[in-house]
């Protein structure tokens, strides 16, 4: 060990612990990964965005919620990097805390959502039969609403605000990842290493487990990351009309709405917020690309 | 003689519903005693490979009796003793090892279920038996060829020291000379640990090379049984047999 560095040690085709094959397949996964500039700049444009989230009493420069009515609707200038909105609050102290709001949104959905899916859609292409229909077709009506809709319904029943927000978007995020699940488990179900696990005495959980939920867990992962950029963009909506984030919680979604008032003659108050949407969706996606590339099964490497 | 390990009575095997049902065995008789290599001949869709995954579990239609070491079989559950007695090699080791598991994680998880225990040991053992030594043990599937991942596969199988091994088609899937070593291998493990085999091929080379008795499959039946010394005298009942032998001899004068 001593005459190999630690590069080659990761990369040896004959590791000799259970945690060098882990560590060398997870360096493989990050060569992959590595050598796609985008999804490297994603990478890099959410490190710094969760940093901003961490850091933000000392980033911002203003609070967020402080109002100063003299300084209202100003341009960005040196004072106000990104201007200010209506109510004189600096857009950029804003913008930074709501990076906190984002990524909890973020966060909490893409935790919610694919897990529900996950176990719904194994379970109903694992077990097959009625299990299977009634499950189907429970997603089927729930994809027969637009999603933003049956969001709304459920603000409109829980409350507005951020916490409920965040339910209504997991729970009416589902319904695809449990396709998702169900469709990887039937190209599964039926493959010889199941068959020889069955043989050996595996029972059913420790099948779905051990075995299905490997091989549908890296799409599940680059189907979230891909849907980040579509759950940031419904947050917004939310918050746009008026049911999730409510005044003054700094939301990039209804920083938008506040700023729709002005936007022809301070447009810099709805671009701002909008930007940053923007970005961050983009890197989302350039993230999920990559990944993809990583973690696709069919694609060879790993 | 003791009592046969393997015991098939009037085995039917279909596939899917009338009109659009498939009959893939109809009738089949078969007897292995303990300790005897047997092989399956047959062209595709003969229903060889059908027989051994009805003895499996993992075809869910199918009448008739099969016993195994006594223990008679009903739809496609399995007791534990028969998952300790009975194992099984599939055709293809691209397909038959999980893309996700290391070697290790395939044997210890086999070994866990079989209610082994001082697994390290065995896996290094298993390891050893099969060939490959134990520097094979944290590989993944895709760091193995085509003959090292059918040699996992066959460690696998022996890892709960079965009574009873069906080989399906183990070596169709790889190189000439690799299915030379497999063969190698499986005819010297018979030996060392007293086993019983079922072998499905469609080669006769590999049937004849690795199995005492044998039984010709066409159509969902069996048209004829007889012992290698036949099928090297060319001694078969029907017709069907000796096209079969003449078919292979033709095939095998050509390429030398």
């Amino acid at each position: 060990m001593t005459d190999l560095s630690t590069r080659d040690w990761l990369l040896s085709a004959a590791p000799t612990t259970r945690r060098q094959a882990r560590l060398g397949a997870l360096y493989q996964g990050w060569l992959t990964f590595r050598s796609n500039r985008l999804a490297m700049l994603g990478l890099i444009i959410l490190v710094l965005l969760a940093l901003m989230a961490i850091l933000a009493p000392d980033l911002a420069p203003y609070s967020p919620t402080a109002q100063n009515l003299a300084d209202r609707l100003q341009p960005p200038s040196a004072r106000h990097w990104l201007g200010t909105d209506a109510l004189g609050r600096d857009i950029l102290s804003r913008i930074i805390w709501g990076s906190r709001v984002t990524l909890f949104i973020v966060g909490t959905v893409a935790l919610i959502s694919p897990i529900i899916g996950l176990l719904i859609g194994t379970i109903a292409g694992f077990a097959g039969g009625w299990v299977d229909q009634v499950l189907m077709r429970i997603t089927d009506i729930f994809l027969a609403f637009p999603k933003l809709i049956l969001a709304l319904a459920l603000v409109a029943a829980l409350g507005p605000g951020i916490v409920n927000a965040v339910l209504a978007l997991a729970i009416t995020g589902w319904p695809p990842y449990a396709r998702l699940a169900r469709a990887e488990t039937l190209a599964v179900r039926n493959a010889d290493y199941i068959a020889a696990a069955r043989l050996q005495g595996a029972g059913s959980f420790r099948l779905l487990v051990g075995h299905v939920w490997p091989m549908c867990i890296s799409s599940m992962i680059v189907r979230v990351a891909l849907d980040m950029a579509g759950i940031i963009l419904s947050a917004a909506g939310l918050g746009f009309l008026g049911l999730g984030a409510q005044p003054p919680l700094a939301e990039w979604g209804a920083m938008i709405s506040d700023g729709r008032t002005y936007i022809l003659d301070h447009w810099w108050v709805a671009a701002m917020p909008g930007l940053a949407i923007f970005i961050v969706s983009l890197a989302f996606n350039f993230l999920g690309d990559g990944l993809r590339d990583v973690l696709d099964p069919k694609g060879g490497a790993e | 003689m003791s009592a046969p390990i393997l015991e098939i009575r009037d085995l039917r095997v279909w596939f899917g519903n009338p009109p659009d049902r498939v009959d893939a065995v109809k009738g089949v008789d078969l007897t292995v005693a303990r300790g005897e290599s047997f092989g399956l001949v047959g062209e595709s869709g003969s229903g060889k490979s059908t027989i051994l995954r009805a003895l499996a579990g993992l075809a869910p239609t199918w009448s008739g009796t099969i016993t195994v070491d006594g223990e008679s079989l009903r739809g496609t559950r399995r007791s534990p003793a028969f998952h300790r007695r009975v194992q099984m090699v599939f055709q293809d080791p691209y397909a038959s090892l999980h893309p996700r598991h290391t070697v290790d994680r395939v044997l210890s998880e086999t070994l866990r279920l079989q209610g082994m225990d001082d697994i390290d040991r065995r896996i290094g053992k298993l390891l050893d038996d099969v060939g490959l030594g134990r520097g094979f043990r944290f590989r993944y599937p895709h760091q193995l060829s085509g003959g090292q991942r059918q040699r996992v596969a066959v460690a696998r199988a022996l890892a709960g020291e079965p009574a009873l091994l069906l080989l399906d088609e183990p070596t169709s899937a790889l190189d000439v000379s690799v299915q030379a070593e497999i063969l190698n291998l499986l005819a010297d493990l018979r030996v060392e640990r007293g086993l019983t085999y079922v072998m499905v091929s469609h080669d006769l080379a590999v049937i004849g090379h690795l199995c005492q008795r044998l039984a010709v499959m066409q159509g969902g039946l069996i048209v004829d049984q007889l012992t290698a010394d036949d099928l090297r005298a060319g001694r078969a009942d029907s017709a069907y047999t000796r096209e079969l032998i003449a078919a292979s001899r033709s095939y095998a004068g050509r390429e030398a």
